[in-house]
């Protein structure tokens, strides 16, 4: 089922007087073909949850329209959309067994929709199943891990068999191992059940590794759409470039003098047909090359080791950021002795930025 | 923890608290069982010099006693009929109150106004309703236009009127008057607990019922219920203690006669018993009473607690 935004838009009216309204979703406009795994992603109050919650029917667009294939369900309330939703803590209801709470939703269901007692019992089995939980039918759920928790919170949104599967920030509450290993399950049962799946997070990481499509998102409005490997490649702005990535982009002033850009005094790289201007200078920490003759320097505050890479910390007066980090394979030595590092640049790891309106400014190596 | 050469401290700090009540809880405790089992005791005879055998003979009287078994059945019967009642309502007025935004303040402070109001001031209000005011002509069952605010209402909509706690009126309306006082009376602090524990289940259970299907019915009775069982269990159990010790609302409508004027000590309650008992310096009796209260709340109570253990979540 795909699933079709149009100028979606949120307002929430202020409550003080005189006060200015919050625009939470401006004009959302996206198409999520059927059958893919789609990340919203963006920093706190980015409006990304107000999307997945005017998806699910919990709250009411103030303007816009929503489509489920050919279906307007702009209007519908939640339980006739056929949407599933994982809520971030998972509100699986405490006084029920796992299995009462995967077989809620099929006890709520009437008149034609109506299932018997052991189509539902069937359903419940098959679901949990699939999520790996049916040794735990008979417990409650302050008995389960965070872990545990999350997979019943999918069970039970998906026995109705929705159209749509909503996750808000499903990993949100899960340690470090565990998210790893509950990503690649929530990616595995999304492509196991074919549906529509929509989640949201504030973790890049997250989002990047299981989407087939991110949408990036800033205070309302949406930034880029594409899919993870191609918004990282390919930033259509200064925040999306910096929302993006771990270690984040290293970002410079810099300017462009006659086809030559300089990061402080250094000519760092060639950019043809870039007039002459000041601009934002991203570097993703990939890009650096460790090269004695390379035209950037940097000073060296330490060398961290990660094994299979070398994170180099260091300086520049032209930097924004209070360090440059760069990564580099560990099998280069690294010299700190003389106190400076000279790198050259990959070119593709290098974007510009408009200095004010931080937009990408294309350019030629 | 608290060094032990400290302790001295510690025990000096809960020495006002322990001696207060040394003397007003823990030696009337035992002054009540020692009073129970000393046959015929009387706090004048005492005085006097008597002593008193060790015996059962208090428990065996007032066992004997009609009137006490007639306590008892009027107890009994109020609490059964009250708590189920003032339990249930109070738990629809919390969700309702709970649902609405506009007036929310004003109307939680409306619903605890009686709590704050002498229980007495509100029985002879209640009187004032269900009295006959007027002129009362005729034989003494016969009931003229004018017969107080509710049978006047009652009256209007086409139905007779009731002598409810007059002179020649019936046990079942006596009863009925009293169930509506004390379910009335028994409201607001229910509703207060009730509200305060559904304040503090969380929305998202909601969100997630919502998005699940359910009815308005459906979300009370399998979500909102269950979170709310401990408090539940809570009202429920704290009702019926309270229930056993009814005493002041039948003052409050009744008077001291504990009836209506041609039958007193018609609605005499448990304690009701007991103050009569004290008032003719039986002490013995009185105590033996109360020991036979404390007993039946104690068993009440236990059977509630087993019930709620097995439907209370968490």
């Amino acid at each position: 089922m795909k699933v079709v935004l149009e100028n979606l838009t949120k307002v929430f009216p202020n409550r003080t007087k005189g006060g200015e309204d919050v625009v939470a979703v401006n004009d959302f406009s996206f198409e999520i073909p059927d059958g893919k795994l789609v990340g919203l992603l963006g920093p706190s109050g980015c409006g990304k949850s107000t999307t997945l919650y005017m998806i699910c029917g919990l709250q009411k667009p103030s303007g816009g329209k929503i489509f489920f294939g050919e279906d307007d369900v702009t209007d519908l309330p939640p339980e006739h959309r056929g949407v599933g939703l994982v809520f971030q803590n998972y509100a699986l209801y405490p006084h029920m067994t796992v299995k009462q709470n995967i077989l809620y939703p099929l006890q709520n269901l009437k008149g034609e929709d109506k299932l018997s007692k052991e189509e539902m019992l069937k359903r419940t089995v098959e679901v949990a199943k699939l999520v790996q939980i049916d040794n735990l039918l008979d417990r409650k759920p302050s008995e389960l891990s965070g872990g545990q928790q999350q997979r019943v919170a999918i069970a039970r949104a998906l026995v109705k068999m929705p159209r749509v599967l909503l996750l808000d920030e499903p990993l949100s509450n899960l340690d470090a191992r565990l998210r790893l290993q509950t990503r690649e399950e929530i990616r595995r049962i999304q492509q196991e059940t074919g549906i529509t799946t929509i989640f949201v997070t504030h973790d890049q990481e997250e989002a990047m590794s299981i989407s087939d499509m991110i949408v990036v998102m800033k205070l309302g409005v949406v930034q880029q759409i594409g899919k993870p490997q191609n918004v990282y490649d390919d930033p259509a702005n200064l925040f999306v470039a910096k929302f993006l990535g771990t270690p984040p982009i290293n970002v410079f002033e810099g300017e462009v003098r006659g086809g030559m850009l300089f990061i402080g005094e250094d000519p760092v790289m060639a950019v043809r047909n870039v007039p002459d201007q000041k601009v934002s200078v991203g570097i993703r920490p990939e890009g650096f090359i460790l090269d004695e003759r390379g035209p950037l320097h940097c000073h060296i505050n330490g060398v961290e080791v990660m094994g299979r890479d070398v994170s180099i910390v260091a300086t520049n007066e032209a930097s924004l950021n209070p360090v440059v980090r760069s990564i580099i394979s560990a099998e280069n030595k690294v010299d700190t002795s003389s106190g400076t590092v000279r790198y050259s640049i990959k070119p593709h790891k290098l974007f510009l930025f408009h200095h004010e309106t931080e937009e990408r400014i294309p350019f030629e190596v | 923890m608290v060094e032990s050469k400290k302790q001295w401290k510690a025990w000096l700090y809960l020495a006002p608290a322990l001696v207060l009540l040394a003397i007003f809880t823990v030696w009337p405790i035992f002054n009540t069982v020692r009073m129970a089992f000393l046959e015929n005791y009387s706090g004048l005879k005492a005085a006097g010099g008597e002593t008193f055998a060790f015996g059962i003979g208090n428990f065996k009287k007032v066992l004997e006693y009609k009137k006490f078994v007639n306590c008892l059945k009027t107890t009994a019967l109020l609490c059964v009929a009250t708590v189920p009642i003032s339990t249930l309502l109070a738990l629809l007025i919390s969700v309702a109150l709970n649902s609405i935004k506009p007036l929310q303040r004003l109307l939680q402070t409306i619903f605890f106004l009686p709590y704050v109001t002498n229980s007495i001031a509100i029985g002879m209000v209640f009187a004032a309703m269900f009295n006959i005011v007027g002129s009362f002509h005729g034989t003494q069952n016969e009931i003229i236009a004018t017969a107080g605010i509710v049978n006047n209402v009652i009256e209007f909509f086409g139905g007779t009127a009731v002598n409810w706690i007059n002179s020649g009126s019936s046990y079942a309306a006596n009863i009925t008057v009293m169930i509506i006082y004390i379910v009335w009376n028994a409201l607001p602090f229910k509703i207060l607990i009730l509200l305060g524990g559904l304040q503090s289940i969380n929305k998202q259970y909601y969100d997630a019922a919502k998005v699940d299907g359910s009815t308005r019915s459906r979300i009370l009775w399998r979500i909102t219920v269950p979170l709310l069982s401990p408090m539940l269990a809570y009202v429920i159990i704290t009702g019926f203690i309270g229930g056993f010790k009814e005493y002041t609302s039948i003052v409050g409508i009744f008077g001291a006669t504990m009836g209506p004027p041609d039958d007193g000590g018609r609605l005499n309650t448990m304690v009701g018993f007991i103050y009569d008992a004290l008032s003719t310096n039986s002490q013995g009796r009185a105590s033996a009473a109360a020991l036979i209260l404390f007993g039946i709340i104690l068993v009440v109570t236990l059977i509630n607690l087993a019930v709620s253990k097995k439907n209370t979540h968490y």
